[in-house]
């Protein structure tokens, strides 16, 4: 921990980032690995999905299946990588363990966001989806991501340092990851139906077809903000949690 | 010589507690009104679960402690209670397992506790999958204490924020350990036995804790 003043932190962070996207733009290893396995697996979900017409549910929770075995797959390089070319003491002397945290969490953020923002559209159109609430669903994109980074980001500094890397990463994380999953998947949920339950979302279908106006839309997705609102608030809430924990944690993990 | 003459004198003690505790069970309290003799698994199954948890909050304690001292001690005692705690993990949910199949119908069927108690048998496990993978014991102590602590942080969200969402529908009654409203509908006499079971359950874990942390100690520290 170094006794520097707040915005030398960010800077510092900042630095471990670009440094992070800079050989990631060298080498393209994980994004197109992960890019790549992303686009399989909605393939395979789509492709064995595609004679049936699911529920917003099931929806919801394929996707976000997807998401959290792409982050599974790409997550664990930014500290794997760092083990794997012998540059750990290098950071380990340059900088402080929370600058390096914070640069390594805004690393897979960016990544995991790159993913989502691929995987997301592909999603709406291979399942032929309009969502109801797009704005909703954008939010529940952005906060899921953050909190598999958020949860994911320590769990790969540990990993780097054991053996069976590769498998070790998807067994330690997803428990920790469980309860921001469970809350993305309900908030894309809502996104994907409206507000209510199926049966109101029938009843608010037919109105708005009925009403064919920009006004019906977005009343219905204003509700659908009311209804996912508890979810978004809990996935921050659960966001924030972890880089505090993350945080106090990291050292022990960085200088072992 | 007089701490053994103890232990042994609270190991009888604890003997005759659970007897007292397993005939209180099934001949001293009265089988609740609805649920009928199916209710007297509250006497081992929450037990199971509260022990279940508070090992791993002995674990995080035990972690944090070697995180801050650096001593091979906590790093083993945060193993054992891991590993009590595992054992109570897997009672706690065969036992629920097989009262949801005469209760409710199926022995799995996702209820938000049944979800909470499968994540911590997961962590539990990915704890030890950790451990098993790190082989210089310093770094396996600190990187397992880390996990531990992290994965503390997300079991009450799991065991004790989840369930209670208005918006999760659960098959669980209104548990009398994690009640919202803090009222207990028990029969008084049930509620003895209840409380005499979940104090016994405490001991046995204590007990199997201190035997193994004993047992931890002749063979590392006095050689």
């Amino acid at each position: 921990m170094t006794p520097s003043s707040d915005s030398g932190a960010w800077r510092k962070a900042w630095a471990v980032f670009v440094k992070d996207i800079t050989s990631e733009f060298r080498t393209r290893y994980a994004l197109s690995a992960v890019l790549l396995f992303a686009v399989t697996a909605l393939a395979v979900v789509s492709f064995s999905v595609s004679p049936y017409s699911l529920e917003p549910d099931a929806q919801s929770a394929f996707l976000w299946t997807v998401l959290f075995f792409s982050a599974m797959t790409g997550l664990a390089r930014s500290f794997v990588r760092e083990e794997e070319s012998r540059t750990v003491l290098a950071l380990r002397l340059s900088a402080a363990p929370d600058d390096v945290y914070l640069g390594k969490l805004m690393f897979n953020a960016a990544l995991q966001g790159a993913v989502a923002l691929v995987v997301v559209p592909l999603f709406l159109v291979l399942m032929d989806i309009t969502p109801v609430a797009p704005g909703v669903l954008a939010a529940s994109a952005a906060l899921g991501t953050l909190a598999l980074a958020a949860s994911s980001t320590i769990v790969a500094a540990i990993v780097s340092k054991a053996k069976s890397k590769g498998a070790l990463f998807a067994v330690l994380a997803f428990p920790i990851s469980v309860p921001g999953l469970a809350s993305a998947v309900r908030s894309t949920t809502v996104a994907l139906r409206g507000a209510g339950g199926a049966g109101t979302a029938v009843a608010v279908g037919v109105a708005g077809a009925a009403a064919r106006t920009t006004g019906v839309a977005v009343a219905r997705s204003a509700s659908a903000m009311a209804a996912a609102r508890g979810d978004l608030l809990a996935l921050t809430a659960y966001s924030v949690l972890m880089i505090a924990a993350s945080l106090l944690l990291f050292d022990f993990v960085w200088n072992e | 010589m007089r701490h053994l003459a103890e232990s042994a004198v609270a190991k009888w003690a604890l003997g005759i507690w659970m007897v007292l505790v397993i005939t209180g069970a099934f001949f001293y309290a009265p089988a609740a009104a609805v649920l009928g003799e199916m209710s007297r698994i509250i006497y081992f199954h929450i037990p199971s679960a509260w022990v279940s948890v508070l090992a791993f909050l002995m674990c995080t304690v035990y972690s944090v402690a070697y995180l801050r001292r650096r001593r091979e001690m906590f790093d083993a005692a945060a193993s054992f209670a891991a590993e009590l705690g595992l054992l109570f993990c897997i009672i706690a949910t065969v036992s629920g397992s097989i009262f949801a199949k005469s209760a409710w119908g199926s022995y799995w069927n996702w209820d938000p506790r049944e979800t909470s108690i499968f994540v911590l048998l997961l962590i539990y496990g990915a704890y030890f999958a950790l451990r098993s993978s790190v082989d210089d014991p310093a770094r396996r102590g600190s990187l397992s204490a880390v996990y531990g602590v992290l994965a503390f942080i997300t079991v009450p969200l799991l065991v004790f924020v989840v369930p209670r969402l208005p918006a999760v529908q659960s098959l669980h009654p209104d548990g009398p350990i994690i009640s919202s409203g803090g009222s207990l509908d028990m029969d008084s006499k049930m509620f003895t036995v209840f409380m005499a079971s979940l104090a016994g359950f405490t001991g046995i874990y204590a007990w199997a804790f201190n035997l193994r942390l004993r047992a931890w100690r002749i063979i590392n520290e006095e050689d």
